[in-house]
């Protein structure tokens, strides 16, 4: 029997092996890859479920790898907010290996085995950045994840390659950045565990080298997550990226880079330092409100439902950390409610997308006419998705929206209100004109419309269902918002706020 | 002036980076991008493999000092840089691996390596 | 005040929203899923109906669904004020019913399963709006409400449908979004609470420029009262099947914006808080405002729906004005008004629905003569005219009749010039119509042969409508006992 104390290593360890098992399976047989990539991810959700469970009950689980204690060894510490980020990532994990069987089959027919093999070191990666507790660690996975993600989206057609390639630009400079903070607080401090370094940092405050650490980690993990200005990378990335791929990375990618600010703003920092030493925070609330408006703004001119997503994500990133910075209860419990929100809403509409893509072969707006008639359901969950981005209540973007401007109103901060407005009324605009799109005839070309389109019918069940799946849990988390609250997010608002 | 001459590492590393730096961020044909990108990364190496360093100490081996007992932590070289700096050789290596990858796949789409012409083909 | 628990305002909610599956299911066979919607209909109707003698004895039922965020709840009150508007939505759904029988089928529209269970689905909406107990399930019922009449807005799913479905997002959407979501947090900031009270909850929590601003945006918030500048959603809303026009835009969606309104002046600032920051004044003048101006517009309207519709913007400001007079007359007249009206208009629409099932007509000016033909339907049609109007012996008048009184009690002789001007304009857009259809002979024969009344489905749900108007003139009690029961 595994005793229940090294339920928390299972996580990580599983896609990780899994991932192994996968390449050498695929050498012999194709059709196992999928099968054994959805065994490891749900072997990863049940154990990330567990560990949820245990710290809601038991409190924060300490697991030293290797039996070596910190800060020599390397220490993986669980609290609620990454509990609730494992969930988040094994979660997604789990659907969109389900889900992009038929979407891989279609899209990357001669790869289907490298594609399961770093899919499983892509959330090994991710997993591994939310639970563990030491600084240099984070920087080894994060440039895990970062390089299996530059290879998945370069698989794809077109564009991809190229897009790949500046987001690998511009990821290892964001990752150089990362390393050069953790540097400077090595030297002052000798030490590289958080824990640890929460404990020595404070006497160190006002000094210049702490400052400069802190930025220069700060502007790593913007760049990781396409905070304005540091976002260009990641429309094209995401939009050439095959289905599956951006299924998996759109959701994930920014939300853990978010989930990494907040540790470094709080486990390895702390509040005082953060608001009161550093004392930038309204500037960053004001960057955050150029990136809601820009991701909005940006995201009204495309053309492509893909393409006009990635921008939303790079509006939503303002929503996450400006509700941070906005240095309140209120604020940073919107925030850490809209990780959870935001990937289930990203990951719902790119499901649909993926659907779309599987269906009519592209995304462009074009490829929407009467879709509503065709796929009832894939457009009923693309509904409730819809609602949540706009912040329809019961759905679940309307609660973490709900905190984020009880969070301005707080904090003073009216523009970050007017900011998430702003967005929301552009939200209505962008998702009711692909409502149009596929609810009405297209009245301009009938005879355009007529062929091709004719055998499009409701997607196959291995991608309707997550797809169901996901929307439901829209609604779910959305009513339960008071239990998720109490439970679990009013615990990760760090002392003294 | 002293201040250059005492950290003279440090201005080292920065002197590097911002060549690196320069290099990704302006230059048009990806494998100089590439280039830079290397040298960014070796002279964060640099940086932290010599924070560890220190004049006339020497390696941390407890057999080498076995027969006059412990070793005083001040004399060796403080090891752990030197270590996680094993790490980041290894992740950027596999990074250029794949940034080079890219740049073949690249150039077997468009027959070219440098950023304006291959824009130009998308247009 | 008493406080009764039950789950049964909840259960009334519930009944719409679960009849959709069945009607979905069934959709291969009409007349069962029409079955399923009556069903629907009575039992909500009987449940709504078994809490009105308890309400009447000055009881108060109450229902928590559970805590949505930590210290606000889904939560339902049954009080006089939201039974009145119950009443009034569930009995009307159960005839709109039977009329878009007959008017669904008459002109054999596509799409009929999704028209009946969107449908359902408003009915849940409105009456969640009357039985919410606080702000949130408020707004989640609301915005439901928006989102459910979408597609009956634009059920033609033509060109015409696209743009105005467009226009009526915006504007409903829209305001909603931009007003009363930031209103409501800004509430809830300053106060702690946004559960209803008798006495509000925004007393001595900020000055008086910041009460006035949120009221503004709370009032123009709630774009479905159609007050101006936000009412132009409302014309363009009658592209929908004449059904919807008639039960959403003269009862259920319209009146869900006044009631929200009302809830904001009872319950969020309660009516001493108006009157000591003299606010009420500022509310009945913009009214005001929306009464002539609208009736004005009314005149010059051809198309007939569009032309009740102008009347419903107008209308709908009576019931605000009466409510912001702040007087007891006054509120009462308002808030009859709610039910006196829906019975007026709805037959009125009933009307102009029969009238374009049996002949294709569209505009008043094509309408000369037909009283003729359609003899039933055009005194229908005049019935409902005169209680829109004001006049006896129609429940119309009752509910005016409280809302000059109330202008007299206030003082506001402003605003009694408004109410007797707009009536005199209602009168000179309505009796024209029904006196150029009954004694005015058209030159040419504007019909064809055969065109006589309209199907029995489309005819008796009219019929009982306008006699329903005329019972209330001699029996008002149940919606004034529930008025004076409200203002208490």
């Amino acid at each position: 029997m595994i005793s229940a104390a090294q339920i928390p290593i299972f996580i990580v360890i599983v896609p990780f092996l899994a991932a192994f098992l996968i390449s050498i399976a695929g050498l012999f047989k194709e059709k196992y890859c999928q099968p054994l990539s959805v065994l490891a991810m749900s072997v990863s959700l049940y154990a990330a479920v567990a560990t949820l469970i245990h710290v809601i009950n038991h409190g924060v689980i300490h697991y030293h790898l290797g039996g070596w204690p910190p800060p020599i060894g390397i220490e993986y510490v669980i609290d609620h907010l990454n509990a609730m980020v494992l969930v988040i990532v094994s979660f997604v994990g789990f659907i969109v290996s389900i889900y992009s069987k038929k979407s891989v089959e279609q899209e990357l027919p001669d790869k289907i085995p490298q594609f399961y093999t770093l899919y499983n070191l892509l959330v090994t990666g991710l997993l591994g950045i939310t639970i563990t507790g030491d600084a240099f660690n984070l920087y080894v996975l994060l440039e895990i994840t970062a390089l299996t993600t530059y290879a998945l989206i370069a698989v794809g057609r077109g564009r991809a390659a190229l897009s790949g390639f500046n987001y690998l630009i511009m990821g290892t400079i964001g990752a150089s950045f990362y390393l050069l903070g953790v540097g400077h607080l090595y030297i002052m401090t000798g030490s590289l565990n958080m824990a640890d370094l929460h404990q020595l940092l404070p006497s160190l405050y006002g000094s210049g080298a702490i400052f400069i650490a802190f930025l220069l980690i700060l502007i790593g993990v913007w760049l990781k997550m396409a905070f304005f200005p540091m976002h260009g990378w990641l429309p094209n990335a995401y939009t050439y990226a095959p289905s599956s791929t951006s299924c998996l990375v759109a959701p994930l990618m920014t939300k853990v880079s978010v989930y990494v600010m907040i540790r470094i703003m709080f486990s390895v920092f702390s509040p005082k330092f953060t608001f009161q030493e550093f004392s930038f925070h309204e500037i960053v609330v004001w960057l955050a409100v150029v990136a809601i408006v820009g991701g909005s703004l940006f995201a009204l001119t495309q053309k492509d439902f893909k393409k006009m997503l990635t921008y939303l994500i790079i509006a939503e990133v303002g929503y996450m950390v400006g509700g941070v910075w906005l240095a309140n209860h209120n604020g940073i419990m919107g925030a850490v409610l809209h990780i959870l929100n935001d990937s289930m809403m990203t990951l719902c509409m790119f499901l649909v997308v993926g659907i779309i893509v599987y269906k009519t072969k592209g995304h462009h707006f074009d490829n929407l006419g009467s879709l509503y008639k065709k796929m009832p359901f894939t457009m009923a969950a693309f509904t409730i998705g819809a609602l949540s981005m706009i912040g329809v209540p019961p759905t679940a973007g309307f609660f973490s929206k709900w905190y984020l401007i009880l969070g301005a109103i707080d904090a003073n901060q009216w523009e970050f209100l007017v900011a998430l407005i702003f967005s929301s009324l552009v939200n209505v605009v962008l998702f009711f004109r692909i409502i149009e799109f596929a609810y009405y005839p297209s009245f301009s070309n009938q005879h355009g419309d007529a062929h091709g389109s004719e055998k499009i019918d409701e997607a196959p069940a291995s991608m309707l269902v997550p797809l169901l799946i996901v929307a439901a849990g829209l609604l779910v988390i959305g009513v339960f918002t008071g239990k998720i609250v109490t439970y679990i997010i009013q615990y990760t608002i760090p002392n003294g706020l | 002036m002293e201040l250059i001459l005492a950290k003279y590492n440090y201005w080292i590393y920065v002197f590097l980076m911002m060549i690196g730096f320069y290099a990704m961020i302006v230059k048009n044909n990806l494998v100089k991008k590439i280039i830079g990108m290397s040298i960014f990364q070796t002279a964060i190496i640099l940086f932290y493999v010599s924070i560890g360093a220190k004049k006339g100490a020497t390696i941390p081996i407890i057999e080498h000092h076995a027969h006059s007992g412990a070793i005083d932590p001040a004399h060796y070289i403080n090891p752990l840089p030197h270590v996680l700096m094993l790490t980041a050789i290894v992740v950027s290596v596999s990074t250029l691996g794949v940034a080079l990858a890219l740049i073949l796949k690249i150039y077997h789409q468009y027959g070219t390596v440098e950023e304006d012409e291959i824009l130009e083909q998308i247009q | 005040m008493e406080t009764i628990i039950s789950i049964r305002p909840f259960l009334a909610v519930l009944v719409s929203l679960f009849a959709v599956i069945p009607i979905v299911l069934s959709k291969r066979h009409p007349n069962v899923r029409e079955a399923w919607t009556f069903g629907a209909g009575a039992i909500k109707f009987l449940l709504i109906a078994s809490m009105l003698p308890l309400i009447l004895n000055g009881k108060i039922i109450e229902y928590t669904v559970f805590e949505v965020i930590p210290g606000i709840a889904i939560k339902f009150k049954v009080d006089p004020l939201g039974m009145l508007f119950a009443l009034v939505a569930s009995s009307l759904w159960i005839i709109t019913s039977a009329y878009s029988v007959g008017y669904m089928r008459g002109l054999k529209e596509h799409s009929q399963t999704r028209y009946f269970s969107f449908f359902a689905v408003a009915l849940s909406a409105t009456i969640g709006v009357a039985f919410a107990a606080n702000l949130l399930t408020l707004y989640l019922f609301y915005e439901m409400l928006s989102l459910a009449t979408y597609p009956l807005v634009t059920h033609h799913q033509d060109r015409e449908a696209r743009s105005s479905g467009r226009k009526y997002l915006t504007f409903i959407l829209g305001t909603s979004i931009a007003f009363i979501l930031p209103a409501m947090l800004i509430s809830y900031h300053l106060s702690g609470t946004l559960e209803f009270s008798k006495h509000g909850f925004l007393v001595g929590t900020a000055s008086k420029g910041v009460l006035t601003v949120l009221l503004l945006l709370f009032i123009f918030g709630f774009a479905k009262a159609a007050i101006m500048p936000f009412h132009s959603w409302l014309p363009a809303a009658m592209v929908a099947p004449t059904p919807v026009s008639a039960l959403l835009h003269a009862v259920a969606v319209v009146k869900v914006g006044v009631f929200s309104i009302l809830r904001i002046l009872t319950g969020v600032y309660g009516i001493d808080l108006l009157k000591s920051l003299n606010l009420g004044t500022l509310v009945s003048y913009i009214a005001a405002f929306t009464i002539l101006t609208a009736s004005l517009i009314a005149l010059s309207q051809d198309g007939l729906k569009r032309r009740l519709a102008f009347s419903t913007i107008s209308q709908l400001s009576y019931i605000v004005l009466g409510v912001a007079l702040l007087s007891p007359k006054g509120m009462i007249g308002g808030m009859t008004h709610i039910g006196m009206h829906a019975f007026g208009k709805i037959t009125l629409f009933f009307g102009a629905g029969a009238i374009f099932v049996a002949t294709g007509k569209q505009k008043i000016s094509e309408m000369v003569g037909i009283g003729k033909r359609m003899p039933i339907t055009m005194s229908a049609f005049f019935i409902g005219a005169l209680s829109v109007i004001g006049l006896p012996p129609t429940g119309g008048f009752f509910s005016k009749w409280y809302l000059v009184l109330g202008t007299l009690q206030a003082k506001q002789v402003v605003m009694l010039v408004v109410l007797l001007t707009s009536s005199l304009l209602n009168a000179v857009y309505f009796l024209p119509v029904v006196y150029k259809a009954f004694f005015v002979s058209p030159e040419e024969s504007l019909f064809e042969e055969e065109a006589k009344e309209a199907p029995l489905w489309c005819v008796v749900p009219m019929v009982i409508t306008a006699i329903v108007s005329i019972a209330l003139f001699f029996y008002p009690d149940i919606f004034s006992k529930l008025a004076e029961l409200a203002i208490r």
